[in-house]
This record gives structure tokens, C-alpha cells and sequence, in this order.
């Protein structure tokens, strides 16, 4: 017997049950006609005979039993009275649909269609049309071509209690396309409000699948009624413009979505920063709102590109996620092959190692080109820091010509991307502070016109960026008194003229007298300072009064990868960043101290150094003789003092995450050829911190005790 | 492991529909005859829940409204039965915290999409 049979077969021993308690249910109710219980009774017959019947191949019987079923529904509600009439035709049914039963395949007789009918007198107007028996949406067909989607999903918040995983839908809609997913907490009320089983995240998703509206209508299917769902198309895979032309803007997507208010946006647009900054800072949508905005402009633009390219071009587009990948797979790959190194140095046998020197080799110019292929001409942004220098000098009305150098110098990507602002605001600041007014200019014999040199060039393995200007420069007098106003600078105190200028950089500081809607915005030199360390970069100022200043930004090539030098101190390792380190020495045990303090000798000059056992507060026996890594931080030389210099090692640098991003000192981790974790130290802010921390100490205890601690 | 699914329906034929297609399909099932019948058996791992509403004793909906407000499977999928001309009941359904809605007559295919769509 075939599934299928034997299916049948169960539907016709059930209703072989359930005739017979329909025909008791039916003779009790002739007696006491107002009993809901029996009334549900016969309902529940009739509905079981129903439903299973169309599922098991008996659609006549199936459809004529709705009918019946139709009615009694009527009567559960109140609708239809329970009368003579009713029970008699319901009698009659039975009898059909047992009859109907009885002969497989059979048809609907006539007496059936006749009692159909006259039972379907008796059912109000609007229910009488017979069961569609269709459920479902039809799926559109992908079409080949892409569309991209914005669809925003804010779901009930009680919508984990229905059972239904928002996440889940998400994933759904994945799996349709590439979707662009961002999350929306503004919503989520504080802690002590929170309900753990509510939901309060809304999402905006940019999808772009071949797949259509319905497609994605079905994925919310069971939840749309309940939440706040749209889903509209942005653009068409067929037909368009080609990719040339920019899709919409920030402020019109905002707009359009009903974000932001068009008064307000143009309010906004008459600064000068960048929209989205500008609209969060303004607190007219939050910065969740321009990233989900931001994200759709990606999306058309990336379909439309897709559209332009020529096969036969000599380039191939890649979306920049694909090669974050590789180069996290090149990562694992370097990590793994040091681990390889590793083991295989411990063994005698020579064919092994030359393998392992092999792979160390490829993997070497594995990375070299990965990391190339992200890099890009820092010349890209030339043109936008172009439109800046005119804009302002307009609006200032000075007259600037902007010239640039080393437009090809490369660059990683990401290093670009998140250079920009900062730079920007500090052509921004030679602009409004530095480059004075013609007539300002002409009075002190200069020419009229300002000038502004930007340039960029390799230095090793930095990047050399310098902006100079040659307006009125920074007076270390005012930033003096300054300093001393804002209590960074006792008045005592005798810094030379470059320190001063580099109390620019303190946060909160800021010289303009007036605040400009340029700069001076309170956004000064300490966020360009941070914006530049975070890509593990450094900044200084250099400044004459009266010719001009020059800021000089030194950075990385890249984020990804860095030579650094491992060191061990009891059980850590650390790696010290190779560009930092200038030489190693020793630091024997009696020798230690003989300077009066911290100092060892280094040929013929006394470097201060730092005792990183201490710093990190290890505890265990310090060696006879310890090691000493010189580095270089801001012109001076300092020592750190470990157990133990490993070696030169490509180290991969992984971030520490949110909770550690203000341990100063320490800018990373990485993972070592065996598995475990070795800190990467931040050099500059670790020697600075050190020092800090030394001045305090030495300001309240005697010179006679620190010496007995060294 | 694969996932436990309850079907709860008073009807044999449905029930057993439901269990071939879910067991073909690699899950394991647990059948039970009604709503109050349901809750007797609901003990250990299940993952899911497919529900008529129209049944004797506990229905469909009272069914639902016990399983949220219980506490340890307040939060999983709970699919139910109806028919067309039961949007009533399917609002009614739907309050009460079902997932998700199955139209009879269904086919075997449509148990499985839903079912796979809920159950992630």
C-alpha cells in the first residue's frame, strides 16, 4: 500500500468515526437546539471531514461539506437559528457525503448540489461564495536582472513572544540577495525600563536580489500585519541611467524616507561639513539613520557600476568586503606559517625546512601584493580637498591657491578613507586661522594671494603628509597665556617654542578668539590628533610667526600587517612595531642605577628608560641581565627594559575590541605562531603616559626615593 | 540532533499527514490528540509546535495563550491550522502568540516551507 493509500485509508476510518458522532451530535441538538456545545460539535465534524478530505483526494466531498460547514459557522455565531429546516437538510448531507464516501472517485450528485443550494439560502449574503481553497502568494519569478530594495523592518515589540525570531527574517532576506542590513537601537528605552523580552531594534535593509517585491513581501509574512513594514524599489536592473550619473543624495534618501524635514535639511546644508555629520550633530537624525542612508547610496551605485563596466576592460571591479576577506585570510595565512616556521626550526630534518622556508617565502609576497592590490592613490581625495580650498576661501574671502604634491603616493584604503575628515579640517584651519586677508597680506609685503602646499610621499615605511601654509603662523605667546588659562601649563614652567605649539593638540584647546563656523567648532586639533593615532599615525606642528606653519602627519601604509619586534617579560610576549625600534642592548644588574636613576649608557650619551616589569605590574624574578629595546619617540630616545628579545616577527595586528580602547599604551593584539596572545605596544603613548605618571610621583615624593626604587 | 515538532490535531488523518511529511524530512515528531493532551505531553526538548485550532477540551487558541504565558516554551515557533473562512479565529490565533498560520487544505510541501522558515 502506498503512502498515499494508506493516508486515504486513515481519512476513511476517521470518517467512519465521525458520521456517526455527527448524526448523534445533529439528534440531541433536534432536542435541545440552543446547547453551544453540541452546536461545536457538529461544527468540529463537519470541519475535520473538511479539511482532511481535500488534502486526502476527495474534493467533492470536500466542497461539499464547506458548504454545509459554512452554515453551521453561521450558527456558532449567532447568525443562523438552529431550526427544523437546517437539521433536516444537515440529515440529508450526512447520508451524501457518507454515500459519497462509500464509492471512490464518485462524484457530486444532484440531490448534493440541490441541498447545497438550499443551505446556501440560508447563509447571509456576503458569506455565500463557495472556498477559494488557495493560500499563499504567488512567488514572483527571479528575473535575472538586480534590483536593489529598501526595505525598513520595525517589528512588533512583542514580537519574540509570538514565537518569531526578527534575526531568523533577516537571514531570510540574506539569503535572497546581497542585503546591507543596519540596525537601529535609538529605540531600545534605558536599562532600568528594559524589558529583555521585548524588541526594540528596527532595521533598514538595502537588499539587491533578482527576486521580486513579493519575494521579500513573503519573507514577513506571518508578521507584516503586526509590524511597521516597507518595502520599495530604488532601482531597476533593466532599464536606467547608466553609472555615470550619481545616484540621489544623502539629504534627498533622508528626505524621501521622511528622516528629516526639508527646512531643516537645507538649514543644515548651508555649513560646510559633511551632511551626515552635520544632521547628527544638529540631533536631527541619528547617526544609525545616515549609515543605513549611506548604505543604499552604495548599493544603486555599486548596481549601477556593475552595469558600466566593459568586459573588456583591463581592470576588474572587486567590492572592497571581498578583499577585507583576503586580507583576513592572508592574515590566518601568516599566522599559521610563523607557526609552521616555528615548529619545523625545532626539528633536524633539512627537507621540511626548506619546504617551510618556501611557503615562508610565498606567503611573504602573498601578503606583499594583497596588501597592494588595497592600496590606492592618495591623489583621489586631491580633488575634493580642491572644491574645500575654494569654497571657504570664498566664503572668507581670501584669495588661496591650493598646490599639491605626490598625488600617486599609495595608500591602503581604509588609511585614505578615514584620513579625509582630518585632513580636511586641517586645510580647514590654514584657511580660517592661518592664511590672513589680502589686505592683511599686502601690508606685510607678502604676495595676495595665499598658498597652501599640500604633499604626500613615502618615507620608509610611512607615509609623509604635509600641509603648509605660508600665512601668519602660530604665536607661542598666545598659545602660551592660552595654556596657562586652560590650567594645561603652570605658569612657571619653561617649554620650548615647538612644545608649545604642540599644547594645539590638548583637548579643548583652541586659539581662535572668534569661533568661526569653519573651524573653532570644538571640534579642534585633539580629535585630527585621534583621528591620526587611531591609524597609528602621529602629528606634529611646526610654525614661524609671521611666515607660516606646517603640519607634517606620518602614517602607516597599511592597518593589516606590521613588522614588529616580540619581546618577552616574565610569561608575556609583546611586540614592539619595528619602525619604532632603533637598536638593542643590554642592561646589566650592577650597572642598573649608576647613573642616578633611570638611565643607561648608550655609547656616549644617558637614554631614560622604562621598566615594562614594573609598568605592567609583573610580578616573578627579573633576569641577571636584562635587554633594552631602544625606540625612538618624537626626536628622543628612550629605553624599554624585557626579559628577553625574541625576534623579528610579521605580526597581525587584530583588534582589542571596544572595552580596551582606552588602555593607553597598548594599540592591538596579536596571535602568535603558537597560539597565544602577544600585546601590541603603542609606543608614543605609552612612553608619554610613563612620564606623566613619573612627573606626578616626583612631584609629591623625594628624588631619594625614587632612586631607591629604580 | 534533529528537532522535535508536537502536531496537535483531533483529527487521525491530519495528524498523521503532518507526522509522515515531518519524519520523511528527518524530524522527529510527537503527536498529541488535543490541546489539553498537548500540554501533557509538552515535556522535554521540543522545538516547535503545529496546532488545529477547532478541537475538544483545550482548542487551538487556549492552547497557544497556556504555552506563552508558561515558561519553558514561551519563546518557541507555534504554527496553527485554519481555513479560509476562519480569519476570526486566525486574529484570534494570532494575539493569542501563534508564529505562524498553515491554510487547509495544505500540501506536504507547504508544512515544510513553513516549518523550515520558523524553525532556524
Amino acid at each position: 500500500m502506498s503512502r498515499k493509500d494508506q493516508m486515504q485509508q486513515a481519512f476513511l476510518e476517521e470518517a467512519g468515526d465521525l458520521l456517526p458522532e455527527l448524526e448523534s451530535a445533529l439528534l440531541e441538538l433536534d432536542e435541545r437546539p440552543e446547547d453551544s456545545e453540541l452546536i461545536n460539535r457538529v461544527f468540529r465534524a463537519l470541519h475535520t471531514i473538511k479539511g482532511s478530505g481535500s488534502m486526502f483526494g476527495f474534493e467533492a466531498v470536500a466542497e461539499f461539506t464547506h458548504t454545509v460547514e459554512t452554515v453551521f459557522d453561521q450558527v456558532r455565531n449567532g447568525e443562523v437559528p438552529v431550526s427544523k429546516e437546517l437539521l433536516d437538510l444537515t440529515f440529508r448531507a450526512k447520508d451524501e457525503i457518507q454515500a459519497l464516501l462509500a464509492e471512490p472517485g464518485g462524484q457530486a450528485s444532484e440531490a448534493m448540489a440541490a441541498i447545497a443550494a438550499e443551505l446556501r439560502q440560508m447563509i447571509p449574503a456576503a458569506e455565500a461564495s463557495p472556498s477559494s481553497g488557495h493560500s499563499g502568494r504567488q512567488a514572483s519569478q527571479g528575473s535575472g536582472d538586480e534590483n536593489v530594495y529598501r526595505i525598513r523592518f520595525k517589528p512588533d515589540t512583542n514580537i519574540l513572544a509570538t514565537g518569531t525570531n526578527p534575526l531568523a527574517l533577516l537571514d531570510e532576506l540574506r539569503e535572497l540577495g546581497r542585503a546591507h542590513v543596519i540596525a537601529h537601537a535609538e529605540d531600545i528605552p534605558n536599562l532600568q525600563e528594559l524589558d529583555p523580552e521585548q524588541c526594540h531594534y528596527w532595521w533598514d535593509v538595502i537588499l539587491t536580489t533578482d527576486q521580486g517585491k513579493n519575494s521579500i513581501r513573503d519573507v514577513f509574512i506571518f508578521v507584516e500585519d503586526d509590524s511597521e513594514l516597507s518595502i520599495e524599489l530604488l532601482e531597476e536592473g533593466v532599464a536606467g541611467g547608466d553609472g555615470s550619473e550619481g545616484y540621489k543624495r544623502l539629504g534627498e534618501i533622508l528626505t524621501e524616507r521622511g528622516d528629516v524635514d526639508p527646512q531643516e535639511l537645507q538649514a543644515a546644508l548651508d555649513s560646510q561639513k559633511r551632511l551626515g555629520e552635520l544632521l547628527v550633530q544638529a540631533g536631527l537624525v541619528s547617526e544609525t539613520q545616515v549609515r543605513s542612508a549611506l548604505a543604499e547610496q552604495e548599493a544603486v551605485r555599486e548596481v549601477r557600476e556593475k552595469r558600466s563596466v566593459d568586459p573588456a576592460e583591463s581592470s576588474v571591479r572587486v567590492p572592497a568586503a571581498k578583499l577585507d576577506d583576503l586580507v583576513n585570510l592572508v592574515g590566518e595565512l601568516v599566522i599559521a606559517q610563523a607557526r609552521l616556521s616555528q615548529t619545523v626550526g625545532g626539528l633536524a630534518d633539512q627537507e621540511l625546512r626548506g619546504i617551510a622556508e618556501e611557503i615562508e617565502r610565498l606567503s611573504d609576497e602573498l601578503r606583499d601584493s594583497t596588501l597592494g592590490i588595497r592600496m590606492l592613490p592618495i591623489g583621489s581625495s586631491f580633488g575634493k580637498f580642491r572644491r574645500v580650498v575654494r569654497d571657504l576661501s570664498r566664503q572668507k574671502q581670501k584669495d588661496i591657491e591650493l598646490i599639491t604634491e605626490g598625488a600617486d603616493t599609495e595608500l591602503d584604503k581604509t588609511v585614505i578613507e578615514r584620513l579625509n575628515d582630518p585632513l580636511v579640517h586641517l586645510l580647514r584651519n590654514s584657511i580660517d586661522h592661518g592664511i590672513e586677508s589680502p589686505e592683511e597680506r599686502a601690508a606685510q609685503g607678502k604676495p595676495e594671494q595665499g598658498r597652501i602646499v599640500f604633499s604626500a610621499r613615502h618615507s620608509g615605511g610611512n607615509v609623509l603628509i604635509t600641509i603648509s601654509d605660508d600665512g601668519r603662523g602660530i604665536d607661542p605667546e598666545t598659545i602660551r597665556s592660552k595654556a596657562i588659562e586652560k590650567e594645561l601649563l603652570s605658569p612657571e614652567a619653561d617649554p620650548s617654542e615647538k612644545e608649545l605649539i604642540n599644547y594645539i593638540f590638548e583637548p579643548g584647546f583652541s586659539t581662535s578668539k572668534e569661533i568661526s563656523d569653519i573651524s573653532g567648532r570644538g571640534v579642534g586639533m585633539d580629535v585630527v590628533k585621534q583621528n591620526i593615532s587611531a591609524l597609528r599615525g602621529s602629528v606634529e606642528v611646526e610654525s614661524e610667526k609671521g611666515s607660516g606653519s606646517s603640519v607634517k602627519v606620518t602614517l602607516p601604509l597599511t592597518l593589516a600587517i606590521i613588522e614588529g619586534l616580540q619581546v618577552r617579560v616574565d610569561e608575556e610576549h609583546y611586540i614592539i612595531p619595528l619602525p619604532a625600534v632603533n637598536e638593542c642592548i643590554e642592561l646589566n644588574g650592577q650597572e642598573a642605577g649608576t647613573h642616578g636613576g633611570r638611565l643607561v649608557r648608550l655609547r656616549d650619551q644617558l637614554v631614560p628608560y622604562i621598566k615594562l616589569r614594573d609598568w605592567f605590574c609583573l610580578e616573578g624574578e627579573k633576569p641577571e641581565i636584562e635587554q633594552v629595546v631602544i625606540v625612538s619617540v618624537e626626536d628622543k630616545l628612550v629605553g624599554l627594559v624585557v626579559d628577553e628579545v625574541i625576534g623579528q616577527q610579521q605580526t597581525v595586528i587584530k583588534n582589542l575590541g571596544r572595552v580596551y580602547k582606552d588602555v593607553r599604551g597598548v594599540s592591538g593584539a596579536t596571535i602568535k605562531g603558537d597560539g597565544s596572545i602577544a600585546l601590541i605596544l603603542d609606543v608614543d603613548p605609552l612612553v608619554r603616559e610613563v612620564s606623566a605618571h613619573e612627573a606626578a610621583v616626583s612631584s609629591t615624593a623625594k628624588t631619594a626615593q625614587r632612586a631607591e626604587t629604580v | 540532533m534533529s528537532k522535535t515538532i508536537m502536531t496537535v490535531d483531533d483529527s487521525s488523518s491530519v495528524r498523521q499527514m503532518v507526522s509522515f511529511t515531518l519524519k520523511d524530512a528527518g524530524y522527529e515528531v510527537i503527536e498529541a490528540t488535543d490541546g489539553q493532551d498537548a500540554l501533557n505531553r509538552l515535556k522535554g526538548s521540543v522545538d516547535m509546535i503545529i496546532t488545529d485550532l477547532n478541537m475538544p477540551n483545550v482548542d487551538g487558541i487556549e492552547l497557544i495563550r497556556k504555552i506563552r504565558s508558561s515558561t519553558g516554551y514561551k519563546f518557541i515557533p507555534i504554527v496553527m491550522l485554519t481555513t479560509e473562512s476562519q480569519d476570526e479565529k486566525k486574529q484570534e490565533g494570532k494575539k493569542a502568540g501563534a508564529s505562524g498560520w498553515i491554510v487547509k487544505p495544505f500540501k506536504p510541501p507547504q508544512i515544510l516551507s513553513v516549518v523550515q522558515k520558523l524553525l532556524k
